[in-house]
């Protein structure tokens, strides 16, 4: 059911290893350096939160670590790929099997059902109809939203709504979870529920999550170490003990 | 993505905005009808011209004649034979042996002449000419009044319409109302004609009566006849109104007899004097024959063998070579107009998939940040626009035979007012039917390729940086 072979990961090898990486691009006559020359490690199932002011290049990052875009220079490399030498058919591949994304927009697309829009990666791997709604519906139970598949997302709050966007993530069983801003167009109750349950991934199932967020707190209170960001530039890279320290030693690998 | 998922997901984003994509499936629509009402015309006109060149019976007949008749004139294609001088006589033995060619049906001797008819007293100079009893099929005599020929032999006329009135005096004034046929027919059914004519006879005292009674050895009589007038009286039993002979031109006949009683009559031709030093085998000679051949397809090896035998052959089929080119560039001019507006119909494909390209731009984005691929994408609007494509395709298609069926209608409705005989003008052959919806659908696709390649190539970070 894994259409990637899946690979034997020890834990804390690297999952995301970046050298030196730079995303550079233009604006009219200025030369934006979004991301300048970042390097980074970060370990097989790790929960890491990426943090920094709007404009600090957090985000550009999370896209670089997610194939949505490609470095100018450096390199990122992802389980042993190195992202800049995929092509794009290898990089759709790659987002479609490797990771899974959710954004503070939830980014359902709105003229499908729940369920329809779960399903919509499966799809794109060519996994038959028949097994597509099992998982989706597996999916969307796991998340709390099994009574709820023939929503159309517009019916439902922003939890619920980035909760379906959870399990849309969750539906290829990736390795790497990456989240940009979940909580942000939540109110606190709801985004500390969604928080849970990316917490519950992480530990549960042994996937790495990295979280862009400018919320200190929430970095504080969920992922195991902190990378700040700053005009596109590492700044600081610290271990946060108080959710390592809760971090259960026997998890399992992903299934 | 898998076939059935494309089709699936196109449908619902075309129904998603269901009134601009169906006023783009109409246009498409509007362009396969007026390429299927172009073409059915065309394939419809050819089949009714085809079908009267069919009917009229010159379709499948080779005219044959001596080259001698050709002197003077070498034509290109007549300058490798032998020397028109030289050539063959077309006399019967020329006659069996073209009868007996494979594919052949029957061989007939053209017989023309000029003579004089009286009909109640009065005479009227006219060309007379024989049919032989195959041409009752023929569909000249479709309006005919009165009869065919009782037997080949019978001496009965058959009269064209003019010929008609010309002997009933009743030459209609320029514009009047031309006289009905069964006007004319009424008084002249059952009445008797007697013809004068000149007839060719061996030296020999007593005239024989048919071309068998000529014997072999009687070259020298055959070479030089006398002419004896003679008499022969004729019942009109039949009133053409068509002319049977209408690709004839100017020499055509207005009184029709069958062919045995004209050959027995030996009636002198105008090329018996050519041929007097040369008809030494004592058998008729004819001017003209017609062959006619079992099977249109086959009238080409027939003319080539005929050719082959010394003769000057021609048939129809020359001419509906050209009148086939003719369709082809009929086809193809009416072919560009009706694509026209399937042209027009594809610049608005182009329009509302790249409106739509806009419209669902983060769409796309969050389909390629959750792994779809470029062809993904590109597959995706290919088949919206294949699917608009194959609908207008078949709405167009119902909607072009919908207005060839209003426009036969029409057509008839009028052409019975005009107690003319229905046609179908329009035809929507099967071909026509699988070719236009194909057409639309490839059209489609080729339009939606601007379109879908800028799809596929969207930067999915510039889509979902906006909300």
């Amino acid at each position: 059911m894994v259409t990637i072979p899946d690979i034997p990961v020890a834990r804390n090898t690297a999952a995301i290893r970046s050298e030196n990486v730079c995303r550079h691009y233009h604006m009219g006559q200025n030369l934006i350096r979004a991301v300048d020359g970042v390097s980074l490690q970060i370990q097989t199932g790790e929960f890491v939160a990426l943090l920094g002011s709007s404009g600090s290049g957090k985000s550009s990052m999370l896209n670089l670590i997610a194939g949505l875009d490609r470095p100018t220079s450096g390199s990122v490399v992802v389980q042993d790929r190195d992202l800049a030498k995929l092509s794009r058919e290898e990089l759709a591949k790659y987002r479609l099997h490797v990771v899974g994304m959710v954004f503070q927009s939830f980014n359902l697309i709105p003229t499908m059902t729940l369920s329809e829009n779960v399903e919509l990666p499966l799809r794109f791997a060519e996994v038959d109809r028949h097994q597509r709604q099992a998982r989706a519906q597996e999916a969307l139970e796991r998340v709390g939203l099994g009574q709820r598949m023939k929503h159309r997302p517009s019916e439902l709050s922003g939890g619920e709504q980035q909760r379906a966007a959870l399990a849309r993530a969750l539906i290829n069983r990736p390795r790497l979870l990456l989240a940009d801003e979940p909580t942000g167009n939540l109110d606190s109750r709801t985004g500390t529920e969604i928080m849970e349950m990316v917490r519950h991934f992480n530990r549960e199932l042994g996937m790495t999550v990295v979280m862009v967020t400018h919320e200190r707190a929430l970095a504080e209170r969920y992922a195991q170490r902190m990378i700040f960001l700053a005009d596109g530039k590492l700044v600081d890279d610290q271990p946060n003990a108080a959710a390592s320290s809760t971090a259960p030693g026997g998890q399992h690998e992903a299934s | 993505m898998k076939l059935p998922d494309l089709t699936e997901l196109a449908l619902r984003n075309l129904s998603e905005s269901f009134l601009r994509n169906s006023l783009t499936t109409l246009g498409i629509s509007v362009g396969v009808a007026s390429l299927v009402a172009m073409l059915s015309l065309g394939t419809g006109l050819q089949a009714s011209i085809l079908k009267r060149l069919t009917k009229s019976g010159l379709f499948d007949t080779v005219f044959v004649s001596s080259r001698r008749e050709m002197r003077g004139m070498p034509r290109e294609e007549e300058r490798n034979g032998p020397a028109p001088g030289e050539s063959r006589i077309l006399d019967e033995s020329a006659r069996t042996e073209m009868e007996r060619l494979p594919n052949v049906a029957e061989a007939n001797p053209d017989i023309r002449f000029v003579s004089e008819l009286r009909y109640e007293d009065k005479p009227h100079l006219t060309t007379i000419s024989a049919l032989p009893p195959s041409a009752k099929s023929n569909d000249a005599f479709e309006g005919m009044q009165g009869n065919f020929f009782s037997s080949d032999t019978a001496a009965e006329a058959i009269l064209q319409k003019s010929f008609a009135e010309e002997l009933l005096g009743k030459r209609p004034a320029l514009g009047a109302p031309e006289p009905s046929i069964s006007e004319l027919a009424a008084p002249l059914l059952g009445k008797e004609l007697t013809m004068r004519y000149a007839q060719r006879a061996p030296s020999s005292p007593e005239p024989s009566p048919g071309p068998e009674a000529q014997k072999p050895d009687e070259d020298f009589a055959a070479a030089s006849y006398s002419v004896i007038s003679r008499e022969q009286k004729l019942k009109i039993i039949g009133i053409s109104d068509l002319d049977p002979e209408s690709m004839r031109g100017p020499a055509r006949a207005r009184v029709f007899l069958p062919l045995k009683l004209a050959e027995s009559l030996h009636v002198m031709q105008p090329t018996d004097i050519r041929e007097i030093s040369q008809a030494a085998s004592g058998q008729p000679v004819y001017s003209s024959i017609s062959v006619r051949v079992k099977d249109p397809s086959r009238v080409q090896p027939v003319e080539d063998a005929i050719k082959k035998m010394g003769f000057t052959a021609f048939s129809i089929l020359d001419a509906s070579r050209s009148l086939q080119q003719v369709f082809r560039v009929l086809y193809a001019f009416l072919g560009i107009f009706g694509s026209l507006a399937l042209a027009v119909a594809s610049i608005g494909i182009v329009n509302t998939l790249v409106m739509a390209i806009l419209e669902r731009r983060r769409e796309i984005g969050i389909m390629k940040a959750i792994g779809a691929s470029d062809r993904d994408v590109q597959l995706l609007f290919f088949a919206e626009a294949g699917a608009m494509g194959i609908l207008g395709g078949i709405v167009g298609v119902v909607l072009g035979w919908a207005i060839g069926q209003i426009i036969n209608f029409g057509t008839n409705i009028y052409l019975k007012s005009q107690s003319l005989p229905p046609e179908h003008f329009w035809a929507v052959p099967w071909w026509l039917v699988v070719f236009s919806i194909a057409f639309a659908f490839v059209v489609s696709l080729l339009s939606g390729l601007y379109p879908a390649g800028r799809a596929a190539r969207l930067d999915p970070v510039q889509a979902l940086r906006y909300e």
